[in-house]
């Protein structure tokens, strides 16, 4: 199949060898999990269950809640031993609203209730069942992936991309998946494509994963037989190719329109991780529990994938590759080239996270930052035809809105820039703040607009009761007046009838 | 508590430093060779320009109370100094090259703000200060004498020649070519005469001819660009168009007139050209971040050079050409933009063209 070019892009060290070598380990059960409420996207989910409850593995803990949310399910059977506020995996190491579960060693499932084929539900229960069991977007974003199929199916799209570029250097998480697990992964592309309608379906996978290319290539043609062709594409191994705007860029040569979404040019695009999670939740009944984990990097003794139950602390798989063998510069939370800094192990692992990493002093290359010397190293990365040097001197100048103009707006902060940067200018986070500074002007601007409407409504109002207050004062003068006046009229009548009667009665 | 770190956690392995270091390196062939053929004198000369770069530039970032190891460090100093050398006629006094350095570094560079913040490449600006200040010191031009001849000055005599201006015997001051045709042409003589004898276009290529220290090996200069090109510190964009901004003109007006025009191969050779599309031009601080913007100045940088050898009053125009190119390259970044992505030319956002679906 023809490639499309694609602009920009730079090729980081893989270090993937690492942790592709070994098999896919399921790590033991630990002790307690920490299930975060929020692990996706949009509006966290509102608990069900009180402290002291027993659940089961599967069971429902927290319902999704508003238009975009997900469920959140009991990974494993155990107790409910906290609500409450517990360090999340952000760099900043916030409490967000956690339950806690102490696992009773037993994991037994709750009744799982799968349909006896799943092929002959409708679109629309196929994403209700996808909704419920709180499946969210694999490959790091963590978006509901029901909405996703909702919006698709009223959007008709046609073309169904599966990504499974995994360009992030160091993770292997989805190559692993793709090697030991492409059937179930080719029949939950099936029943995605089944839930949209995309009469198209192709599955990207970058040429340095010959094996899960192997892999994928085999279960689809065995799935093709069984109807349903599921294409599955090489493409070129480069940073950021696994970016959903990329992947379908070199897919179809189509571009999403700047401000929209894919399903605007008919494209729905997914993981391959998700389209395992759809397989389990409509085959077995499954909700999203685990996820395959690389846990890599320098300072990490023996680097693998594990399966890992959502809520594992990340020190307790940091345990499982063997600890730390050297002291870790930075720990990551996902990839290198997007993840985030991790202050402390002591966090849990989420339905997004795809990875956790040790770093070394050496793999960060950590430099302080000097002056832009123009060299346009950042240009010729950036693959969406952006100036970041220009849009930086405007940030650094206090000028925000004016670095829209050079396409802040447009920016994906796949880090390419910071990446090539000889003078290490961390440009990506210039971005974020100038896009976080942007965001609150303009929340201050719609509330200050709305606060003048109100004022304005307010004054309007108080005009309005005045002229009704002197329109009234005037009604009731003039209804005087009048009364008077038939008052006045009476009294003269009476007068000139009393006289009239003086006259009868004298003449 | 240590400060949170944004991604990306990994980084290319390259510096500022790294790269004012390759392209050293990459001028190193050619130097060496400028310090084989004029001698002793060329490298005194050397030595004074980087010297004074060093310290006027630690006295500048001292006066602005700026850090002075990472100031000093980086290489750009050096670099400007170096470029600006190799620009100089090879016998030049000791004091042109110190002022040279010291305008280049002061008033080219630290003024603006320091690295990055010049509009004008440092080195040319010092250059055509030179040139319009002391044109007869910038104009003298030597005889190559290899360093292996036993007519070279020797260590002792070369130290007289930089530092205490004793003039160098007769016969061996010389003019360059561009110099010698301009003259020559402007007498009413015809090309052929003019280059009959002076003009050899293979010696020219390899550097055996009168000019400035650096410029005069177009092959040695070319192997530093392409050098350059593969380590990835430029592109071959500002080059190429520049080279092209000269060779089209050149063959056309050849083609016209060749008893009036010199042709292609004249061109490319002599003069600076190939320092000036491979190191002076690409000077990124100075040129356009655009490929097209790139294009653009490269070919007009080209064109320009042309027409001042041609019809201006100097007889090279490689550094008048690119002073005025710096000027205009913020207007060329604000009309040359790469297209975004999910947008048009003009910034608008592309409409869906939605195949159909039925």
């Amino acid at each position: 199949m023809k490639l499309f070019k694609l602009r920009g892009g730079v090729h980081p060290e893989g270090r993937k060898d690492l942790s592709a070598e070994p098999p896919i380990r399921v790590l033991p059960l630990p002790q307690r999990l920490y299930v975060p409420l929020q692990q996706h996207i949009g509006a966290p989910a509102r608990h069900l269950v009180t402290v002291g409850e027993k659940v089961k593995k599967g069971q429902l803990l927290a319902a999704g809640q508003g238009a975009v949310s997900a469920p959140v399910h009991a990974p494993t059977s155990g107790r409910v031993v906290a609500i409450g506020d517990f360090p999340g995996p952000h760099p900043s190491g916030l409490p967000m609203p956690t339950l806690t579960i102490e696992t009773d060693g037993e994991d037994v499932w709750d009744d799982l209730q799968a349909p006896a084929d799943p092929f002959a539900l409708t679109p629309a229960e196929v994403a209700a069942r996808v909704a419920a069991a709180g499946i969210v977007g694999l490959g790091g974003a963590a978006f509901p992936a029901a909405v996703k199929l909702n919006l698709s199916r009223n959007s008709e799209v046609h073309t169904l991309i599966m990504n499974g570029g995994e360009c992030e250097p160091y993770l292997t998480c989805d190559d692993r998946l793709m090697q030991e697990r492409a059937p179930q992964i080719v029949e939950g592309i099936r029943l995605i494509a089944h839930a949209t309608g995309a009469r198209e379906i192709l599955v990207g996978i970058e040429d340095n994963k010959p094996e899960a290319l192997a892999a994928m290539i085999t279960a689809s043609t065995t799935a093709a037989a069984a109807g349903g062709a599921v294409k599955v594409i090489a493409v070129p191994a480069m940073y950021p190719m696994g970016s959903e705007k990329q992947m379908i860029q070199v897919l179809t040569g189509l571009e999403v329109p700047a401000g929209g979404r894919a399903a605007d040019i008919g494209v729905l695009v997914h993981n391959v991780g998700t389209a395992y999670a759809v397989q389990q939740a409509l085959r077995l009944g499954r909700p999203l529990i685990s996820r395959i984990v690389t846990v890599s990097g320098g300072a990490i003794t023996a680097p693998g994938n594990l399966e890992v139950l959502v809520g594992t602390l990340a020190a307790d798989v940091v345990r499982a590759c063997g600890g730390l063998r050297a002291e870790a510069a930075r720990l990551v939370l996902g990839g290198p080239m997007m993840g985030t800094q991790l202050s402390s192990l002591e966090v849990p692992l989420v339905k997004g996270s795809g990875g956790v990493l040790a770093l070394t002093g050496k793999e960060v290359e950590a430099s302080s930052p000097g002056p832009c010397i123009r060299c346009s190293s950042c240009v010729r990365a950036c693959p969406m035809g952006l100036l970041p040097l220009e849009m930086a001197a405007r940030i650094r100048a206090g000028d925000p809105a004016g670095s829209v103009d050079w396409g802040l707006k447009d920016c994906i902060a796949c880090g390419s820039c910071s990446y090539v940067c000889p003078s290490h200018i961390p440009l990506v986070h210039w971005f974020n703040h100038a896009k976080g500074d942007l965001a609150a002007r303009e929340r201050l601007k719609m509330k200050n607009e709305a606060t003048k409407k109100l004022a304005d409504e307010r004054s309007e109002r108080m005009a309005r009761i005045v002229r009704e207050r002197e329109e009234a004062a005037r009604l009731r003068a003039a209804r005087k007046a009048a009364a008077d006046a038939a008052k006045k009229a009476t009294a003269e009548a009476a007068a000139a009838a009393a006289k009239q009667k003086l006259e009868e009665v004298t003449a | 508590m240590t400060p949170i770190a944004h991604s990306p956690h990994a980084h290319a392995p390259t510096s500022v430093s790294r790269i004012m270091v390759t392209v050293m390196l990459a001028l190193t062939p050619a130097t060496l060779f400028g310090f084989w053929l004029y001698g002793w004198p060329a490298i005194n000369l050397w030595v004074v320009a980087l010297s004074v770069a060093l310290v006027s530039e630690a006295a500048a970032l001292k006066i602005m109370g700026r850090p002075l190891r990472a100031g000093l460090l980086d290489g750009s100093g050096l670099l400007t100094a170096w470029l600006l050398t190799l620009s100089l006629p090879p016998w030049a006094p000791w004091w042109l090259a110190a002022v040279g350095a010291l305008f280049a570094i002061v008033i080219g560079k630290q003024i603006f703000g320091g690295l990055g913040q010049n509009l004008f490449n440092p080195a040319m600006a010092a250059r055509v200060m030179l040139l319009i200040s002391f044109p007869l010191e910038m104009t003298a031009w030597t005889v190559p004498m290899p360093i292996t001849s036993g007519a070279a000055p020797g260590f002792f005599e070369a130290l007289g020649i930089t530092f205490a201006g004793v003039a160098p015997a007769d016969g061996i001051s010389s003019a360059t070519l561009l110099g010698q045709v301009k003259t020559d042409l402007g007498r009413g003589l015809g090309l052929d005469q003019v280059l009959a004898g002076i003009y050899d276009p293979a010696a020219f290529a390899l550097g055996q001819r009168a000019g400035s220290l650096g410029e005069t090996s177009a092959v040695l200069l070319l192997i530093g660009g392409l050098i350059l090109i593969a380590r990835r510190v430029i592109t071959w964009h500002i080059p190429l168009a520049m080279l092209a901004g000269v060779a089209l003109p050149a063959l056309l007006a050849h083609l016209i007139a060749p008893g009036h025009y010199p042709g292609l191969a004249y061109h490319m050779l002599s003069g600076g050209l190939m320092l000036g599309a491979f190191f002076i031009a690409t000077d990124p601080v100075s040129s356009p971040n655009s490929v097209s913007g790139q294009l653009v100045f490269g070919f007009a940088c080209g064109v320009l050079t042309w027409i001042i050898r041609t019809w201006g009053g100097y007889p090279e125009g490689v550094a008048f050409a690119v002073l005025l190119l710096n000027a205009a390259t913020p207007v060329i970044d604000r009309y040359f933009k790469p297209r975004i992505y999910g947008r048009d030319r003009k910034g608008v956002a592309l409409i869906p063209a939605k195949e159909s679906t039925k």
